[in-house]
This record gives structure tokens, sequence and C-alpha cells, in this order.
């Protein structure tokens, strides 16, 4: 086995896309996007043929209030932003700066969770139960979801941030970061449709 | 006591491989398996239809049987066996050194075997599901038992090996080839397999949510499909095809590529057309996603709706007729040799033909009306999948083999087994066209005498037991051959999976090769001396490391669906918990894998 | 030990050139130029339906068509699909798109309630 030998290596312009490794999980990675695209396209499709089954539970328009989910949008979209701040201190070769925008995306993350979550304890308390109606059920499928996968980003940078924060950039780490990246703009595209589709049409 | 030591490390080396000719391996002997298990269920059934009001099996027993039969055929031996040729061959054909993602794919195969195991554990464990392979709701969802929910997860699990598996396809296919093997030089397997993997990307996520849906309704009391709080029936209908029609050209797509070289190889000619085959190949892939609902004609989404599948459907005839005529005209002139492998591929021609004329009336959606939900359907699509998927697995099998596993098939028993298997394939279903234009609906345990049908589905068993009698033909063969060993280039081949030694080294390419036309190989051997060329000089190869954690994710899983499945949340827990521990230890620990140095490779080559 | 191995765990050092710092602050303002846009976008469509005056006829269309704007920016500009050698990335995110809009469709109309 090669030994690691520990010479300095300077910054290519994509750190993401330097090695073979790096290429293929950069493209491996789009496409589990593109097949995600499918996946949040059956729920929102399930949703959409559901939403006037309420049967004797509230309808959309006796719940959503768009205060609560214009703040939301508004806390996602921002961690978009520092998402992409993070990528171009990756591509300066600024690490600290990557960390810090990293675990701000994080911090915003589990502030859209936690409204999300309250959200839902609104709503149950309301009357509205996973099993209520078909409307109910396919509601808290699709946002559900969605919500699981912030959790899952949330998990996985967090798990990235602390594993590597003190490694600087490196050709191995680079396309970890990117990739999570971009799963985590993902999520707000799933989420521009869903304030439209599900709130902003079901008020 | 060393000897014991050896026999552990070849386990342990086979359960931690990352390596894609052990894992295609292992992929053929798990869907070699499957595939003789679901033709066990398929012969019971046979029986039970033997005579009129038979009682054979109970009518629950049949109609467990009848599920587990489809749902094992599909997902755990058709789609598997073609993964292992996929495996093994893709990156061959490309000039790599493996797959893109050579630990995903190891876990892909682990999820796969869990997941079936799985399943067919419903058999011990209260019953198997009932419902058909598709699994209508509600019948599926208020009045089956816990049948279903092993079929929920078990295909969950399974489903999620399979999408790995195509994203790794399609980035080795991408990323991973030679230098000058660009797209329009691949061969027709390499490019059919790339195709089904976009299929394999598009088709299972609607899968995935079915199944989630059906689950939480069965396990925590959603209501998408209850009619009674506003669900909808339909839903899952078009859930089930977005995935179901795309998933038969998941499965005929990478046959298609086995005839296109098959063919070729054994006619000695360059593939007619190659660039029409391509172009129909992607045609195929795209329209499949648009035909869907012809299998909902009579569910009533409207005369419009239907029209509109029914045309999109019957245009796929189209690019399949080119490819027919493609490689009918592949043979045309040629130098054919009629080795096992080539019968099976010219005897899929017609019989693939018949199928899909019956497609084309199936298509007809007015007609359809009459046709649907009787042995007719039951004869198309055994015509497409076994005159079409089956024939190329086994022709696929007599070609590869010598590659795969460095011995050569008995060609004499290799041809009675195709000729028995053939004839008793036309017994079977030839008959059942009629049958089913007689009315006799699919599905049914049992049937009354005096309606015409009698003799035909006595002969329809008959067959059958043909079928039978050939495969375990095929079993002997696999047995009684291993003496004969073979070169590694044992059909004069033409691509670049045969300009390898044999045993397919580790490696595969002690140098990576440069490619200078399509069919490289056949280049050399015509224009060259035979011999590829380098593109490299020879140099210590990077290799993964193996690794166990695939089994430890999958094994997660697994346990946590006996969780889910008798609602004991804290087995449900442990399992997920095993499966996000070894996910993290999978992130948390660099693994750069190792080199095979110089000298070790240029002693195995021979040139050292 | 061979000197060609590069080891994939050292942290890499220097800094971009100059060419790819100017890329790089270009690419940046683009950013934010586009976030800008998008939380500008997003107001006007919550606007669109807070305000209670705008028909539904108009209204829905509308909204859809701002969030298929702010898709394609996060894509193109935050995911960076607009960069060269993206080709294969935009193939199967329109086709996953085709497949996504499909579906969408047929779930919305074609389940028995209303016959087309
Ligand atoms: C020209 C090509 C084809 C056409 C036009 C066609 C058409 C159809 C139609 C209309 C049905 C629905 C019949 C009904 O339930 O009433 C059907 C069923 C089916 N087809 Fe095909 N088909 C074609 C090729 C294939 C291929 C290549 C495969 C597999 C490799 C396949 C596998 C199936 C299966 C499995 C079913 C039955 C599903 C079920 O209800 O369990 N077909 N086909
Ligand atoms: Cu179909």
């Amino acid at each position: 086995m090669a030994e690691a030998v520990k010479h300095e290596q300077t910054l290519p312009s994509h750190p993401e896309k330097a090695t073979l490794e790096g290429k293929n999980k950069f493209l491996g990675f789009w496409f589990f996007l593109g097949g995600e695209t499918v996946l949040f396209a059956s729920l929102f499709g399930t949703y959409l043929g559901l939403r006037n089954g309420v049967a004797d539970g509230p309808t959309s328009q006796d719940l959503f209030h768009l205060d609560l989910v214009f703040i939301m949008t508004m806390i996602l979209l921002t961690s978009s932003l520092t998402s992409v701040f993070a990528m171009i201190n990756m591509k300066k070769g600024n690490f600290k700066g990557l960390i810090i925008w990293m675990w701000a995306t994080v911090f915003l993350g589990a502030c859209f969770l936690g409204f999300e979550i309250y959200e839902f304890i609104v709503y149950v308390d309301y009357g509205l139960g996973f099993t209520t109606s078909a409307f109910a059920s396919s509601f808290y499928t699709l946002v559900g979801t969605h919500g699981g996968h912030v959790l899952f980003g949330i998990l996985w940078i967090s798990t990235l941030l602390i594993r590597y924060r003190k490694a600087g950039i490196t050709l191995t780490n680079a396309p970890k970061f990117y990739v999570a990246s971009l799963y985590w703009h993902f999520i707000d595209v799933v989420w521009v449709f869903i304030f439209t589709v599900v709130y902003l049409m079901g008020v | 006591m060393s000897n014991a030591q050896a026999q552990k490390s070849v386990l342990w080396d086979w359960l931690t491989t990352v390596d894609h000719k052990k894992i295609g391996i292992m992929y053929l002997v798990a869907g070699g398996f499957f595939f003789a298990l679901g033709g066990l269920e398929a012969i019971l059934m046979r029986i039970q239809l033997m005579f009129p009001n038979f009682d054979f099996v109970t009518a629950q027993t049949f109609n467990e049987l009848l599920t587990m039969h489809g749902t094992t055929m599909i997902f755990l031996a058709a789609m598997p066996l073609l993964f292992g040729f996929m495996n093994y061959i893709v990156p061959l054909q490309i000039g790599a050194r493996d797959v893109a993602f050579p630990f995903l794919n190891s876990l892909g195969f682990w999820l796969f075997l869990f997941g079936g195991v799985l399943l067919n554990l419903s058999w011990f464990l209260g019953g198997a599901p009932d419902a058909g392979w598709t699994a209508y709701v509600p019948l599926s969802s208020e009045y089956s038992g816990t049948g279903i929910d092993y079929y929920v997860l078990g295909l969950q699990i399974s489903g999620l090996g399979t999408l790995i598996a195509g994203i790794n396809f399609l980035v080795t296919i991408i990323n991973m080839r030679a230098p000058g093997m660009s797209m329009m030089r691949m061969p027709l397997f390499t490019w059919s397999s790339f195709v089904a993997s976009a299929l394999i990307l598009f088709a299972f996520p609607a899968l995935t949510v079915g199944l989630l849906l059906l689950m939480l309704e069965r396990l925590f009391g959603a209501t998408y499909f209850a009619v009674d709080v506003g669900g909808n029936v339909v839903i899952w209908q078009h859930l089930f095809w977005i995935f179901g029609h795309p998933e038969v050209y998941i499965l005929i797509l990478p046959a298609f590529g086995i005839f296109s070289e098959v063919l070729s190889t054994f006619s000695k000619k360059r593939l007619f057309g190659y660039s029409a085959m391509v172009f129909a190949t992607l045609i195929i892939g795209f329209l499949g996603f648009m035909v869907w609902a012809h299998h909902m004609f009579t569910v009533g989404i409207g005369p419009v709706a239907n029209a509109i599948f029914a045309v999109a459907t019957m245009a796929i005839a189209v690019p399949t007729g080119i490819k027919i005529f493609n490689w009918l005209f592949t043979m045309w002139g040629g130098r054919i040799q009629f080795t096992t492998a080539n019968l099976f591929a010219i005897a899929f021609i017609p019989s693939f033909v018949m199928g899909g004329v019956t497609g084309i009336m199936l298509a007809t959606s007015a007609a359809n009306y009459q046709f649907h939900d009787t042995y007719f359907v039951v004869a198309h699509f055994h015509y497409v999948i076994i005159g079409g998927v089956v024939f190329g697995l086994f022709s696929g099998a007599f070609y590869w083999w010598p590659r795969m596993f460095g011995y050569k098939l008995n060609e004499t028993l290799g041809k009675w087994f195709f000729w028995l298997f053939l004839f008793g394939f036309h017994l079977t279903f030839f008959v059942q066209h009629f049958i089913g234009l007689m009315g006799m609906p699919r599905r049914v345990a049992s049937y009354l005498p005096g309606q015409g049908i009698d003799e035909l589905n006595f002969v329809s068993t008959m067959g059958a037991f043909l079928m039978s009698v050939a495969f375990i033909l095929l079993v002997v063969n696999v047995i009684v051959s291993v003496k004969n060993k073979s070169e590694a280039d044992p059909w004069d081949g033409r691509t670049l999976e045969w300009a390898i030694p044999t045993p397919t080294p580790e490696y595969n390419f002690a140098q990576t090769p440069l490619v200078r036309e399509l069919d490289a190989l056949w280049y050399e051997k015509t224009h060259g001396n035979g011999k590829i060329k380098a593109a490299e000089p020879l140099d210590d190869i990077h290799m993964p490391n193996g690794s166990i954690l695939p089994i430890f994710m999958s094994l997660g899983l697994f346990l946590a669906s006996f969780g889910l499945i008798y609602q004991v949340h804290p087995v449900t827990i442990i399992g997920l918990a095993i499966t996000l521990g070894a996910m993290f230890i999978r992130s948390i620990k660099e693994d750069h894998g190792y080199h095979i140095h110089k000298e070790d490779i240029k002693k195995e080559e021979g040139v050292g | 030990m061979d000197p060609h191995v590069t080891d994939p765990s050292a942290p890499l050092k220097g800094k971009p050139s100059k060419k790819a710092e100017r890329q790089l602050a270009r690419e940046g303002k683009q950013q934010i130029i586009s976030f800008v846009f998008m939380i500008f976008l997003t107001s006007i469509a919550f606007l669109t339906v807070a305000s209670d005056t705008i028909p539904n006829r108009f209204a829905i269309p509308f909204i859809l068509i701002i969030a298929a704007v702010q898709v394609i920016m996060q894509l193109y500009y935050f995911m960076h699909l607009n960069e060269r050698g993206n080709g294969w990335t935009n193939i199967m995110l329109w086709t996953g798109f085709f497949v996504a809009a499909l579906t969408v469709a047929t779930l919305m109309l074609l389940i028995g309630v209303t016959k087309y």
C-alpha cells in the first residue's frame, strides 16, 4: 500500500470535480436528483388528486396561514444562499468560510424544521390528524417527506462539518461538501413548488 | 487448520467484495435461485389448472402462488439475472477496471437479496401476499393479510437496491469509458443497459412512492385509497403502472442488447444498422414512459385519454420493428453458426414478434375491453417476457459463460435444452391465447368443465412440464460441463470483453485499452495484429477496498421491516439505527483503496 | 513508493488564479442578484394570493410561472447547471421533469373523477 506522502497540493479551480471519484459523485448525485424529481412528482400528484377529499375534516382554507409559510420560505431561500457562499469559499480555498457558511445553512435548516413541526402541531390541534381524510394523509405525506429531506440534510451536513472540522479542503471532502450543497438546493427547489402548489393554491 | 482459515477468508471475501465481477456472479446465483423458485410456483399453479374443478391447492394458496410467481420472476429473477450480466460485462465492454461506485454496487446487491429474502419469508410467517403482483387497492389495502406488508417492504428494500444499481451503471458508462470508446462505439449491450438504467432512474421512484403510500395506509391508518374519507383507488394503479410499464422495458432492452451481440458474433458480421439500433433503443425508452395507461383502459379514465394512450402504445411498434429488421439483416448473408446462444437469439425473433402483435391487439382500447384480464393477456406477456427476456438470459448465459466461469457449457446438452424449452414454451402459451378468447379470466384458481377449455388447459400444463424438464437439463449442463475449460476468446468475439485473459484478472485490463473502432477487438483482428492497443504504459493499478458495511446497511432495513410489520417499534428503531450507523461509518471513514504493483501484474499477465 | 500518488486527504494549498478569482467574484455577484430577484418573485407570488383581489383564473397560472422561473434560477445559477460540461446532468434532469410533469398531470386529471 502506498504510504500517504504529505506533499503540498495546489487548489484546482473545481476541487469537487478534480478526481475521477469526485466526477463520479457529482454526476451520480445529479442523476439521483433527477430520480427524486419523479419521487416528489408522485407525491405532488397524489396530493393534487386528493386535496378535495376532506371528508368531515378541516379543509386547506380552514388551516393555512400565509404569514407562517412566508417566513419559512424566506428562511429556506436564505439557507440556499448561505450554502452558495460556502461553495464560493471552497473554490477560493477559504476553508474557514466554507465551514462557517455551511453551519449557517444547517442553522437555518433547523429553524425551518422547527417551524414545520410547530405548524403540524397546530394543524393536529385543529383537528387535522394524519388519518382524518385523504387530504390530510396526502398533505402530511408530501410536506412530511420534504421535511424528512431537510432533517436528513441537517444530519448529513453536520456530520461532514464535524468530521472535517480541522481537515482543510481536500480532494476527498470537496466533492462531499459539494453534493451536500446540491442536495440542499434541491430541497429548496421542492419547497418552491410546495409553497406555490400546496399553500398558495390552497388558501 | 490453515485450510479452515483459507475457507473462512474465501467466504469473507465474497461477503465484502466490491469487485463488479464477483457481484455479477452473486446476482446470477441469487437470481438463478429465485428463478427456480418462481418456476416451482408456476408449475404448482399449472397442476392446479390441469383439470377443471381440480383441488390440488386451495384457492387461497393459488392466489399466493400467483402473486409470488409474478413478483419473484420480475423483481427477483429477471432483473437480477440481467444485472448479473450488466455487472460483469458492461465494465469489460467499455474497457474499465471497475464500476463508478464499487461500494454502492455491493450495497445494491445486498439490498436486493435481503429484500427478496424478506418477501419470501412471508410464506412461513402468516402467508404470502395474495393480491397479484400488481397489488391493486382496495384488495391489497383492506382485504389482505400480513403477506402484503412483506410485499411492500420487501419490494421497497430491493427496489432501493435497483435504483442504486441504475445510477451506478449510468455513471459508469458515462465516466469510465476507455480512451476512444465514444458513445457511438459502445457495444449494443452497453447501450441498452444504459437506457434501461435511465428507465430505472425515472421509473422506480414512482414505485417507491406507491409502496410508501400502501405501507402508510396499511400500517399507520393513512387514507389515500379509502374512498369513504375522500380517497381514490385509481391513484395506486397510476403509480404502479408509471413504474410498471417502463419496468417491462427495463427487462427487455438489455435482452435486446444481448441478442444484438450474439447475432452479430455468430453471423460473423457487424451489426446491421448500428446507429438505427441505438436510436431505436432511445426511442423505445422514451415512449416507454408515455403508455402506461394501456393497463388501465377499462378503469374509466375516459375515451379521449384511452385513445391517446392507445396511439402512443402502438407507436412503440415502430422502433421495435426497426430492431427486428436490423437483426434479420444482420443475419442476412452472414456465416451463421447455430450455437445454443445463437439458437435462442434466432428463436427469439418470431416468438417476440408474436408477443408484439398481441400487444398491438391489446393496445386497441376498444377491443381491450374484451381481452382485458383474460388469459389472452397472460399469453401476451409471457410471449414477450419468456420469448424476449428469458430467451435473452439463456442466450447470454451460453454466450458469456466462458468469460464469467472459465468453462464452456456443453453444446449438445444445450441444444436439447433449447429445443425442449422452445417447444414447451409455445405449447404452454400459444393455447392460452384461445383460452383467453374463449373467456377464461386470468387469476382464477379453477374453472368449470364443459366450456371447451379443458383440453387446452391440459395441453398448457404439459408444456409447462416440458419447460421444467428443459430447465433441469440446464442445471445438469452447468454441473457436468465444469471440466470443459475454455480459452479466452472461444467464439472469435468482436468486443473488448474477449480481449482479456481467462480467468478475468481482478483488475480486468492490465493496461487501459485504446479503442479505434466499433467492435474494437474485431477491428484489431482484421486491421491490426489481433491485440488491443494500450492507451497507457504498464503501471500500478488502484483498487477499491472491500467492505462489510453494505450487508449491515441491508440487514438494518431488513430488521426494521419486521418492526414495522408487527408494529414493535423498538425493533424498527434498532434496525434503522444499524443502517444509519453503517452509513455514518462509511461517511466518516475515508477509504482510499490500495494499489496492485506493476511487478505483480507482470507476473500475472505472464510477461515479466 | 510511487511519487505520482497524490494524497487525497492532504489539505489543498494556495489561492485560485487571478482569472479564477475574477470568475468567482462575478459568479458571486450573479448569485446575489438572483437571490434578491428570487425574494422579489416570492413576495409577488404571496402578494398575488394574499391580496384576494386577483381572480384565481389569473393568479394560479401566474404563481406557477413564477415558481418555474425561481426553480430555473436555482438550478442554473445556484446549482451551476449553466456551466460547461453539464450536458448529461441537463439531459437527465429535464427527462426527470418531463416524467414528473406527466405524472402530476395524470394523477390530477385521470383518476376517474372527471372522464376525459
Ligand atoms: C409492441 C409492444 C407492446 C405492446 C403494444 C404492449 C401492450 C400491452 C397492453 C395493452 C397490455 C395490457 C393488457 C391488459 O391488461 O388488458 C399489456 C400487458 C402486459 N405487457 Fe405488454 N406490450 C408490449 C410489449 C411488452 C413487453 C416488451 C413486455 C415485457 C418484456 C410486456 C409485458 C407486459 C406485461 C407483464 C403485461 C401484463 C401486466 C399485468 O396486467 O399483470 N409487454 N401489454
Ligand atoms: Cu405496458
